[in-house]
């Protein structure tokens, strides 16, 4: 009985997502130094005169999104190997490309596919890397993400995030009659999914370390609760709603308990509760704002938000309590943390002379960096690999999301064709 | 006695000053906020010149009652209620005294500027010090509500000071 409802509430998510809502990708600051590379369009090999999906395409706009990567233009692709007995090595060198990635898609059977690729040095005339998998039509984009990162950690030696996804708050409408719409979408915007639309506020989501559950906040009873929902089924579940504020839902490393923000005991503190319920353990206590828990990468410590020092700025406190640290000296404001995937940097909110930007501390040299240009730029998210930041920011009168390489050198804009965008949160790595 | 009526002159005083702000303000398109009492008007309403104040007498549907102003506003990062604004909320309480039965939801908003969750957090502190002021005047704890919208729900659209200086509020909703 209840699969089948599942599988009728699964079937409602995908036929709710309005295509309309896709983001559209716009490179806003380029990258000196990045690596120029030639994908080739894929062969095709099958009954319809043209292929169900433009696999090169994705992974050279995948590969430019990096801001590590530089792809070249389709009209200076100088020849159309398949194969790799066709690659004629000195013609790619004119054309000062490093790598070239071939391929060829195939029909196996209707709606089945095979999908190969082979990546080369040029220089070299080497082959680096290459593979073949059977896609159904419908995980054709997914199989081109993969292929991406495969190849990006081949070049790089980091591993590649192509093959992720981004949640985030839409809202549109008059400022008396708002729709609050939380969305799922690839990480290049694509495929976007709702899922939830309220006429009350949505805040906060944050994924479950195996992307496999999202925590949000939802005003829909006219007062804050946090709720759990299954991303595939939409199956959902209430996990607190106490008097007060139930707010900044963040998961534990091993995904058994969320951090959260409570005022259940006169104002906001930061507490720890089992993701099955129960089990609530207060970690601080101050007259002042305590709230935005983030979870180290180790389990072992929470980074947050307080302003008990007169103004907001960044603490840490051991996951089993006890007193906390300052962490963030520079600027009259810092909030809103995110921890990169290995510990060693923090992501915030950072206020300084009017402006509220988007800066990255470094755990070990205690350097602050400010990464953004904005006015009013927010909700730092850090990609599963910790190259890029993903974070909301102002175009005009619209909330847009940005992108930015870690190293502040690259950035990218993220817009829907109406209505405003924020909140984002970069989902963990898929399995 | 003394003390009461120096408030109502405050008070009267209080709603001069609104008025005239008010007027710049709703160039902005500061929808909801309610700011009827003029201060002649407001002023007169001061039937507690002997001393004792008839709060059973007041209504919420009355434009000239204090109790048309339900709305207080803050500085930036600040929870902090003006002198002013403490008058205003000892009105309110004597009405919330008088009527046990009246429930009252505090909703506490932030400019837009900051993190989304630490506005929330601001936003419910400042609901929190109007709900002390309440309780210290003897409203009981089950007649108010608090809830806080952080900057999710603005009275006012636009990316400067005037505008943020309205959503830097508690409303009062009765």
């Amino acid at each position: 009985m209840t699969r089948i409802v599942k599988l009728l509430l699964l079937v409602c998510v995908v036929f709710a997502a309005p295509v309309r809502a896709a983001l559209t990708i716009e490179i806003t600051q380029g990258m000196e130094g990045a690596i120029p590379i030639a994908v080739v369009p894929l062969g095709w090999r099958g009954s319809a005169a043209a292929a169900p999906e433009n696999i090169a395409a994705i992974i050279a706009a995948d590969l430019n999104r990096s801001g590590r990567f530089e792809s070249l233009p389709d009209r200076d692709l100088v020849a159309h190997p398949v194969t790799a007995e066709q690659v004629k090595f000195q013609n790619w060198r004119m054309l000062n490309v490093d790598n070239l990635v071939i391929g060829q898609l195939e029909e196996m059977a209707p709606g089945q596919y095979s999908v190969t690729f082979e990546l080369f040095d040029v220089f070299r005339g080497t082959r680096l890397a290459g593979a073949t998998f059977p896609a159904a039509a419908r995980d054709l984009r997914r199989v081109a993400h993969h292929i991406s990162d495969l190849i990006y950690e081949t070049l790089t030696g980091e591993r590649g995030a192509f093959n992720t996804q981004i949640a985030y708050v839409t809202s549109s409408g008059s400022s008396k009659n708002k729709t609050y719409t939380l969305l799922v979408a690839d990480s290049d915007g694509y495929s976007p999914q709702t899922i939830l639309t309220s006429k009350q506020p949505l805040m906060s989501p944050s994924w479950s370390p195996d992307g496999s559950r999202i925590a949000y906040v939802t005003f829909e009873n006219k007062t804050a609760e946090i709720y759990i929902q299954e991303v595939l089924s939409g199956s959902r579940r209430k996990l607190a709603s106490f008097k007060g504020i139930n707010g900044a839902p963040n998961w534990s490393p091993d995904g058994s308990k969320l951090a959260l923000t409570l005022s259940r005991d006169g104002n906001p503190e930061i507490y720890v509760m089992n993701v099955e319920g129960g089990d609530l353990k207060r970690l601080t206590n101050s007259a002042a704002i305590d709230t935005e828990p983030v979870w180290a990468p180790d389990g072992k410590s929470i980074v947050f938000t307080s302003d008990r020092g007169g103004s907001a700025q960044l603490y840490r406190v051991s996951a089993m309590g006890g007193s906390a640290q300052r962490l963030t000296f520079d600027g009259n404001y810092n909030a809103g943390a995110d921890i990169s995937p290995d510990g060693r940097k923090l992501a915030m909110v950072h206020g300084e002379g009017g402006r509220y930007r988007i800066a990255v501390l470094d755990l070990d040299s205690g350097l602050l960096r400010v990464l953004t240009d904005g006015q009013l730029d927010e909700s730092p998210s850090f990609s599963p690999n910790g190259s890029m930041i993903i974070y909301a920011t102002g175009a005009g009168n619209r909330e847009v999301l940005s992108a930015v390489s870690v190293d502040g050198r690259f950035r990218q804009r993220l817009s829907l064709q109406a209505g405003d965008v924020r909140e984002p949160a970069w989902s963990p790595f898929g399995e | 006695m003394k003390y009461k009526l120096g408030s109502f002159m405050v008070l009267a005083l209080m709603l001069v000053m609104s008025g005239c702000s008010s007027s710049g303000g709703s160039k902005d398109g500061a929808a909801g906020i309610e700011d009827k009492g003029t201060g002649a008007d407001g002023g007169a309403v001061a039937s507690g010149a002997d001393g004792g104040t008839d709060y059973s007498s007041y209504s919420l549907d009355d434009p000239n009652s204090p109790l048309s102003r339900r709305v207080i506003y803050f500085e930036y990062d600040s929870a902090e209620i003006s002198d002013s604004d403490q008058e205003l909320l000892i009105q309110h309480a004597g009405f919330l005294v008088a009527n046990p039965g009246q429930h009252l939801t505090l909703e506490g908003s932030t400019d837009e500027r900051g993190s989304r969750e630490y506005n929330i957090a601001l936003g419910d502190q400042r609901a929190l010090s109007v709900q002390r002021i309440l309780e210290l005047n003897g409203v009981a704890a089950e007649q108010v509500t608090i809830v806080s919208y952080g900057e999710e729900k603005p009275a006012a659209e636009g990316h400067s000071e005037a505008a943020w200086r309205l959503n830097r509020r508690v409303e009062l909703v009765y």
